[in-house]
């Protein structure tokens, strides 16, 4: 296997206000292969928004900074680029949609001049060509009557197709990667299918990875190979989607499975949402981070931070115990007969 | 767009009949204008046969409806003070008004569009500490002491423009000058803020991650959200210039405009060329409110239908 698409080693980002430093991605490293699609799962407030921000260099500033580690990206360092180098990767080689819709395309402006402009910065290409160029890509998202509606503005679509014109800006010059943070979560549930098989579709046509952003594990089982739990500014457990599932390690996900409504269980259980709140990461714990809430944690989870160990062959947890998911089991029922 | 431009014309007419029915009551019903038309020596026959003669006896609808015909067709009666055609004496001014009004409105334009874009660009910066500073500064300065202090600068001390008087440009700089200090200073606020506001959105956040320019993202994208509370502001302050509201300044440098002559008007109790002024001032307020809302037809798609 040669170098990966993206390798993200050990970045921190804070925010600095002038009461409190939060710290909102904890020196996190992973890596993204070529054409590969990874989850990204967690909490609100894990920090899934930042390390993605980070990637593109856009962090608010001046409260937000990357503070450590290395983004690898095609052989550079983009946290070594200058602000022209990274512009010229952003929205080329790196692309990303948001969560919302609504709030992110310019309401004064119409979708045609939105499309039009990467294709003319990144591409060179003339307004005429860019314009049947926008076109096209209008129709592979499936907007019906494409060259209609270049002239129409961002309130005349619904939701869903707002995610599609976003998806399509997205895809408009060729991204090698595209960062998708949340994009279904503002979506109804039908609307949510539709996007991830477009994107499904999409990246097998343009050969890209994708790192797809989601709170909801249940969502992406079907769309990703790998998944990345994030917890508290962590990464926690990383594993192949297959893996995660059937052998999670680490109690965070085991927690956040067990959230996740099974249709094909017997009898349907209740969700069990994991008790308690995750630490104030402006004055995070000094063991694991995970250790205030987890049902398993021992004294020495509570005053040293375990790191991320390869657990089996390519998967990673960041936690003291190398539990199984039948020790987990047992456990619990120890305790709970306790 | 023409829904919108048919509700937006509806409305200021509603505006000009509401100010013609103010107008025509304050004058026709609060004051006694005939009192004020005879000598004071004149006697109650004498009184009652000029309400007679004037109509001031017939029905207040009759009264209304002949106050209208006679404002429509432009007659608002003789001023008393001139002896001449009310509404001329007022429409005479107004080139003097509008000149001495845009002027410091491009001014101040001018100068607080890229204050308050260079204060918003480096917030908290001692760039942004200046500018506000000097829009604050514009704001709270009182206009006839800038006035008097621009005459004893340039006029008095430096021999430079001139103290009074209206005809040239060098006329026109101080008075200029001094109102755009205000406009100045409230606008620079309003660039700020709403380009401070502007640039913390998902869309800016969207466009940079595209690859556009910061250059690219403020004058492409930012800036044509953010002038649409620029706009009502400028046009606000516009209209408070062509309303009457520099009479101070332009009684400083004796300069002609509507403002000294409603001044004069109240002054001389010349109600005819009093009720013209007023009336004036509204249609002007009416006409510029009614640009501004098809201005943010053209800036705003959203309300367009
Ligand atoms: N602009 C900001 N200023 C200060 N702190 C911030 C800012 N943006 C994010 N943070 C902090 O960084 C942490 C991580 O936020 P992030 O947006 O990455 O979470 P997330 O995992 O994407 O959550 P969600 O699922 O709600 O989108 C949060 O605790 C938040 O308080
Ligand atoms: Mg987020």
């Amino acid at each position: 296997m040669g170098e990966p698409l993206l390798r993200v080693e050990g970045l921190r980002t804070i925010f600095q206000t002038s009461k409190q430093v939060v710290t909102a991605v904890s020196g996190i490293s992973y890596s993204v292969d070529a054409g590969e699609t990874v989850g990204i799962v967690g909490e609100s407030g894990s920090g899934k928004s930042v390390s993605m921000l980070a990637v593109m260099r856009l962090v608010p500033s001046p409260a937000g900074r990357i503070t450590e580690g290395r983004i690898w990206f095609q052989g550079r360092n983009l946290l070594d680029l200058n602000p022209a180098e990274m512009r010229a990767v952003r929205g080329k080689d790196i692309a990303m949609i948001f969560q919302d819709p609504m709030t992110s395309l310019n309401p004064v402006l119409s979708i045609g001049k939105h499309l039009v402009e990467p294709l003319k910065l990144h591409l060179g290409l003339t307004t005429t060509q860019a314009k049947t160029r926008a076109v096209e890509l209008l129709q592979m998202v499936g907007i019906p009557d494409a060259a209609n509606r270049l002239n129409d503005y961002p309130h005349q679509f619904s939701g869903g197709m707002r995610q599609r014109v976003m998806i399509a800006l997205g895809l408009s010059c060729n991204p090698k990667l595209l960062i998708a943070d949340e994009p279904t979560t503002a979506l109804d549930v039908t609307i949510q299918a539709q996007i991830i098989d477009l994107v499904k579709r999409l990246r097998r046509e343009f050969g890209m990875s994708v790192i797809w952003i989601t709170h909801d594990l249940g969502i992406v089982a079907g769309l990703v190979d790998r998944v990345i739990v994030m917890y508290a500014s962590h990464v926690v457990e990383t594993a192949s989607v297959d893996d995660l599932y059937e052998d999670p390690r680490h109690p965070y996900t085991l927690g956040l499975l067990s959230a996740i409504p099974r249709l094909d269980a017997a009898e349907r259980t209740r969700l069990t949402p994991i008790p308690g709140k995750p630490p104030d990461l402006s004055n995070p714990p000094k063991g694991c981070p995970f250790a205030p809430r987890c049902g398993f944690s021992t004294a020495d989870c509570l005053s040293e931070k375990p790191t991320l160990r390869e657990v089996a062959p390519g998967h990673f947890s960041m936690c003291h115990l190398e539990l199984s998911k039948q020790a987990f089991i047992s456990l619990r029922e120890v305790r709970v007969n306790a | 767009m023409s829904a919108y431009l048919a509700r937006r014309l509806f409305y200021s007419i509603a505006v000009v009949v509401g100010v013609s029915v103010a107008v025509f009551l304050i004058t026709h019903q609060l004051g006694d204008p005939v009192r004020m038309l005879l000598p004071l020596e004149a006697s109650e026959e004498q009184y009652q046969a000029a309400r007679q003669q004037l109509g001031f006896n017939d029905p207040i609808l009759v009264q209304f409806a002949r106050f209208s015909v006679d404002a429509v067709r432009g007659d608002f009666g003789d001023s008393l003070w001139m002896d001449a055609p009310a509404l001329p004496l007022v429409l005479e001014r107004l080139p003097a008004t509008f000149l001495l009004a845009g002027t410091s409105i491009i001014i101040a334009l001018v100068l607080a569009v890229p204050l308050g874009i260079i204060a918003a660009l480096k917030p908290r910066s001692l760039l942004d500490h200046v500018a506000s500073l000097t829009a604050l500064l514009g704001l709270s300065i009182a206009d006839f002491w800038l006035g008097l202090m621009l005459i004893f600068i340039f006029p008095v001390s430096l021999g430079l423009f001139y103290t009074s008087g209206y005809g040239t440009w060098e006329h026109l700089v101080l008075p200029a000058v001094t109102l755009a200090a205000r406009p100045l200073g409230r606008i620079s606020q309003i660039v700020r803020s709403s380009v401070l506001d502007e640039l913390d959105k998902n869309y800016v956040t969207a466009a940079r991650a595209r690859g556009l320019s910061e250059q690219a993202t403020l004058l492409g994208h930012a800036l044509r959200n953010a002038a649409i509370p620029i706009v009502t502001l400028t046009g606000f302050e516009l209209t408070r210039l062509l309303a009457g509201f520099t009479v101070v300044v332009e009684a400083v440098f004796g300069w002609p405009g509507v403002g000294l002559l409603a001044v004069d008007a109240i002054e001389r109790q010349d109600l005819p060329l009093l009720q013209a002024d007023v009336f004036v001032v509204a249609m002007i307020v009416v006409v510029i409110n009614l640009l501004i809302d098809l201005l943010y037809g053209a800036l705003d798609p959203r309300i367009r239908y």
